[in-house]
């Protein structure tokens, strides 16, 4: 692969980050955000593919296959479960931020991102380092979704966009943290996933529904 | 020989968890909880003797890796753990004849616990920044199930907010972990993720995405240790959690992910110089304190009251690694020790109050000195030793940080926290004598004879209570032990 078609496929694929990340928030159906969630995993497993082919690591491409698997099928399809057995009128998202607000405050994190990893890029410049700044949006964007929605399920979908930033990251910095670190990762965010999800069944069956509005047992 | 002693720890909670998997909750099995966290006791014990002698221990290819600190932190999990566990029968059946809990959640409980054990023996003892972090976020998986095993309303709302607080906190240590192994990757030595590595190179690594790393670091970190400004699921989860559940989050898991934070600053004071971190932790530290005693003065519920102690007691720690120094930082891993002793009795004791009287609140407990003698002593003293009152160990620890505190360029931040200490002193005893004396409360059922507290129950709370203040009195041979461990985090061989 010549260095020049590697910039560029390497762009498209973070366009691919960004874009759905935005979408996640542009979208009110829970349904099309777990889709959009879904094609970001394609967009993330695609940029390791990427640089796994420029680097001709074969580990690499086995990650990328496994992320691949995880997190465009694994993931969404957990989600779209708990989301069938949601009921009617538990489908859209409640956020507490308006759509245009949302919008504008992922521009302010955008710059923001490009701001903060300055020195991220200039440790080692390279066409992927350079593509840091996007990791590091889609980290904000998950963060931002994370607070400002009301829904147990986008909460969750805030949790794991922020998890495809920083895997995203991870791989844009250097080749992986070593095959150990990654698998321990990866079976973690499952295993978490898998946690939210069952307690999100529980509260269903507690309190009827999983809105976290609801939640306002415990303060002080 | 050595592989298997670093091994244990770990292995001996996984074939315990196995156990209960495979024969489930019965008068045989109960005790092997016990039995399991006495032998992470005595590996934790024996390798502190074998590191001191010889120094730091690896095993499994480079994988384990246990120096001083790492042993004097399995002997605080292990002394907690016994604790927990050896109270741990006379809760399950307590709670089993209330019909709150079936054979079965008993042993899906014990399961869990020493998964939770093994999960915390490997971040201790774990060689590696990755390990590490994958065995903190596994203990916050494991122990999710535990704070929502009631599964009542209250309950499934601090497990959500914990599993959802504490992932995120750790996704941001996540993110730090892959910086820090970018900088790392880009110095002459190479060393990737390994502590000892890092230290060796850390002087070389770049101050700039070092600096964003180890902020991402200590918040990520600091959010499972309950620092603010993410400790908002702490006071849920402790207080919803079964109580020797609530005693090893409290007693161990804190420090566990305190003892991350100490490891990332090792790193950080050899690349950055010391301000950074310390700026860091200092607005931490205050943030906390100032949070624990503000909310804990009208506390009303005596499980949370104990929780936002936990928040003032590593907002100490914090303090006492932002001022760094040989003196405050053994004084900071003897708090650990103290802290964790003091809290798992009074988690235990608490838990013991609420299935007796069946309230959670302070007022609903009134006259306990009179119905419960014994329970009433031991939670008199566990708060007398929380609050750092000789001969408890908490009083010397207590002392060693504001000493070094006000020796260092941090003065005002110790007469601070000093005050703020006194603030939290003075409500916990009004709070605790509230609950203490006055006449019991007259009603329905409060004519009918409260259940004896079991022995072995009794048995644990005692002796706690008494290797507290004999930990006090003198730290016998741990204080090499001590000595060493604190030149580790001091970052000085």
């Amino acid at each position: 692969m010549s260095e020049a078609t590697y910039t560029q496929l390497l762009d498209v694929t973070c366009g691919g980050l960004l874009f759905t990340a935005v979408l996640v928030l542009w979208r009110k159906e829970l349904a099309v955000i777990i889709r959009v969630f879904a094609a970001q995993g394609v967009a993330l497993a695609a940029l390791v593919g990427v640089v796994a082919a420029h680097e001709r690591s074969a580990e690499l491409s086995g990650v990328a296959v496994g992320l691949l698997v995880l997190r465009a099928g694994v993931l969404p399809w957990l989600l779209h479960r708990a989301l069938a057995k949601a009921g009617p009128g538990r489908r859209e998202t409640r956020p507490l931020v308006n759509v245009a607000a949302s919008l504008l405050a992922a521009a302010v994190l955008t710059l923001l991102a490009y701001a903060v990893s300055q020195p991220l890029v200039a440790l080692a410049p390279s066409p992927a380092t350079h593509a840091i700044p996007v990791g590091l949006t889609v980290v904000l964007v998950g963060f931002f979704v994370l607070v400002t929605r009301r829904r147990a399920l986008s909460q969750l979908v805030g949790f794991l966009l922020m998890d495809n930033g920083i895997t995203a990251i991870g791989f844009l910095t250097t080749a992986g943290i070593g095959l150990l670190v990654e698998l321990g990762v990866s079976l973690d965010v499952l295993l978490a996933v898998l946690v939210l999800q069952i307690l999100t069944t529980r509260m269903r069956e507690t309190f009827g529904e999983a809105d976290l509005d609801e939640l306002r047992e415990l303060h002080d | 020989m050595t592989t298997l002693l670093l091994l244990a720890p770990v292995a001996v909670p996984m074939l315990a968890a196995l156990a209960y998997l495979a024969f489930g909750w019965r008068p045989a099995t109960a005790w092997i909880s016990a039995a399991s966290a006495a032998l992470v006791l005595a590996a934790a014990i024996t390798s502190a003797a074998e590191v001191a002698t010889t120094g730091p221990r690896t095993a499994l290819g480079g994988l384990l890796r246990v120096d001083a600190l790492s042993a004097f932190m399995l002997i605080v999990i292990g002394a907690v753990a016994l604790l927990a566990t050896a109270a741990t029968p006379a809760h399950l059946s307590a709670e089993i004849d209330a019909d709150r809990a079936t054979p079965r959640t008993a042993a899906r409980h014990s399961l869990l616990v020493q998964a939770f054990l093994a999960a915390m023996a490997l971040a201790v003892s774990s060689a590696d920044l990755g390990v590490l972090w994958i065995a903190v976020e596994a203990t916050t998986i494991v122990t999710a199930f535990l704070v929502g095993q009631r599964r009542t309303r209250s309950a499934v709302e601090a497990a959500w907010k914990y599993v959802v607080i504490c992932s995120t906190g750790i996704a941001l240590a996540l993110l730090g972990t892959i910086l820090l192994n970018y900088a790392s990757q880009h110095t002459a030595a190479a060393a990737g993720l390994d502590w000892a590595g890092l230290v060796a190179s850390a002087h070389t690594l770049d101050p700039g995405v070092t600096r964003i790393a180890v902020a991402l670091l200590v918040i990520g970190f600091g959010a499972k240790a309950g620092l603010a400004p993410l400790h908002a699921w702490l006071p849920d989860a402790h207080s919803q959690a079964p109580a020797p559940v609530s005693a090893l989050m409290s007693g161990v898991l804190l420090s566990v992910a305190f003892y991350a934070v100490l490891r990332v600053k090792v790193i950080a004071d050899a690349a950055l110089g010391a301000g950074f971190t310390r700026t860091l932790l200092v607005i931490m530290a205050l943030a906390s304190l100032v949070l624990a005693a503000s909310l804990l003065m009208a506390q009303r519920d005596y499980k949370r009251m104990l929780a936002y102690s936990s928040i003032e007691h590593m907002g100490l720690l914090a303090l006492a690694a932002a001022v760094g120094g040989p003196l405050a930082m053994a004084a900071a891993l003897l708090h650990v020790l103290g802290h964790g002793l003091a809290k798992g009795v009074l988690f235990l004791s608490a838990g013991r109050i609420l299935q007796t009287t069946g309230a959670s609140r302070i007022e609903g407990v009134r006259g306990l000195a009179a119905r419960q003698p014994l329970l009433a002593g031991c939670v008199g003293f566990g708060v007398l030793a929380l609050i750092g009152l000789p001969p408890f160990s908490v009083f010397a620890s207590e002392l060693g940080i504001a000493r070094a505190g006000l020796a260092s360029g941090l003065g005002w931040a110790t007469v601070l926290a000093l005050i703020l200490v006194l603030v939290i002193a003075a409500a916990l005893i009004t709070h605790t004598s509230r609950m203490l004396l006055g006449t019991p409360p007259d009603g329905p059922g409060a004519a009918t004879a409260v259940p004896r507290l079991p022995v072995s129950a009794a048995t644990a709370l005692v002796v706690g209570l008494l290797v507290c203040a004999g930990v006090g009195i003198t730290t016998g041979p741990l204080t090499d032990l001590l000595r060493s461990a604190a030149t580790i985090v001091t970052g000085t061989p």
